[in-house]
């Protein structure tokens, strides 16, 4: 065997993997510590603040973006970019509102959940993919944008997509607007 | 395909998090917590060792299944190979029944000098105390590989200095 072992296609997918295992691991322990599905989202989405806090340093470094000038393009980078890198996929992106700054990602593939068939008997509520909402979150929050991230819909859930709703809050400050201009 | 900084991120979340919300600070509380750790890589460990590839899964030797787990796995898991890998056999003498043949218990301590996820953290002495909990998922992860390949085991580890650690995997022969 003469390529090393790490770039052989079996250990590879193992390395991908891992990271999808470990948060099954890590759900299916927070549905042992808590009873009601929305302590589970909540806690799920806390830590994804928490990751996301620390992981947009790791994405700003590595992906070399320029400035923003809209939500719009903001969007576009982080189902473009973000979720092209960490995830492998690449989000659709939507505008919901005149006023842009309501956004929709559609997932059509969610690496996350492949190895879950079905949310688990009595857990209808569950929020599977919620850290995704919290990293988000977190990582906008780090570059001054607060937002409000949700799962609008959910293919767990028997929906016919999966669907994050991204709701900017404050306005960008207008200054850079009319700079571009 | 999921990048690997992403489980790095998620480990050291799960750690702090599991932590923080200890309502038993003591030495008791710490072992749940631990415990709960390590559980959840027994469970990662297990459903990657279903999927190694075939013919890993034919070992000659137990002494294979540990060189497996310090190239192949490590360096799937990791992307480095483990440092060393040193064997330390005792043999036990239970209850001497006629015909029982005395049974080996292979103990075997593998060393990585620089140990991913404590490199971040930092280097010699600092932290000492914290190093354990960034260590219990992967003596999971590494336990339940081994039950997968049929080997039942117990896996603890200890750090001297950030970020080398040392992994004791000792065999339980049924």
């Amino acid at each position: 065997m003469s390529r090393p072992a790490h770039r052989r296609p079996e250990y590879r997918k193992i390395n991908k993997d891992l990271f999808v295992l470990t948060y099954g691991a890590l759900v299916a322990q927070l549905c042992k510590d808590y009873e009601k599905d929305e302590d589970v989202n909540k806690y799920l989405d806390t830590m994804g603040y928490g990751i996301g806090t620390r992981l947009v340093e790791d994405f700003l470094a590595r992906s070399c973006v320029r400035r923003c000038h809209s939500y719009s393009e903001i969007a576009d980078i982080i189902a473009q970019v973000a979720f092209k890198m960490y995830l492998g996929i690449t989000p659709s992106v939507t505008c919901n509102n005149a006023s842009r700054n309501e956004f929709s990602l559609i997932l059509d593939k969610n690496p996350l959940v492949e190895f879950v068939e079905e949310l688990p008997t009595g857990r209808s509520s569950l929020c599977y993919c919620n850290l995704l909402c919290g990293i988000i979150r977190g990582a906008l929050e780090m570059v001054h944008l607060a937002a409000d991230v949700t799962f609008l819909q959910d293919r767990l859930k028997g929906d016919s997509v999966t669907e994050i709703g991204i709701t900017f809050l404050k306005k960008l400050d207008e200054k850079k607007y009319r700079r571009k201009k | 395909m999921a990048d690997p900084a992403l489980f790095e991120f998620l480990h050291t979340e799960m750690v702090a998090e599991l932590w923080a919300q200890d309502p038993d600070p003591g030495p008791g509380g710490q072992k749940t917590s631990l415990l709960v750790l390590e559980g959840m890589g027994f469970r990662v460990g297990q459903a990657l060792g279903e999927r190694l590839p075939r013919e890993t899964l034919t070992f000659r030797e137990e002494l294979d299944i540990l060189k497996f787990l310090c190239k192949d796995l490590w360096v799937a898991v990791f992307h480095k190979q483990m440092d060393s890998l040193r064997t330390n056999h005792q043999v036990q003498a239970p209850l001497r029944l006629p015909g029982t043949l005395l049974c080996p218990q292979g103990t075997y301590v593998l060393q990585d000098n620089s140990f991913p996820l404590l490199v971040r953290m930092a280097s010699g002495l600092q932290y000492l105390e914290e190093a354990p909990k960034f260590l219990a998922f992967t003596c999971g992860l590494l336990r339940g590989t081994l039950s997968t390949l049929g080997v039942k085991s117990l896996v603890t580890a200890s750090v001297a200095a950030l970020p080398a650690c040392k992994f004791q995997v000792v065999i339980q022969k049924l």
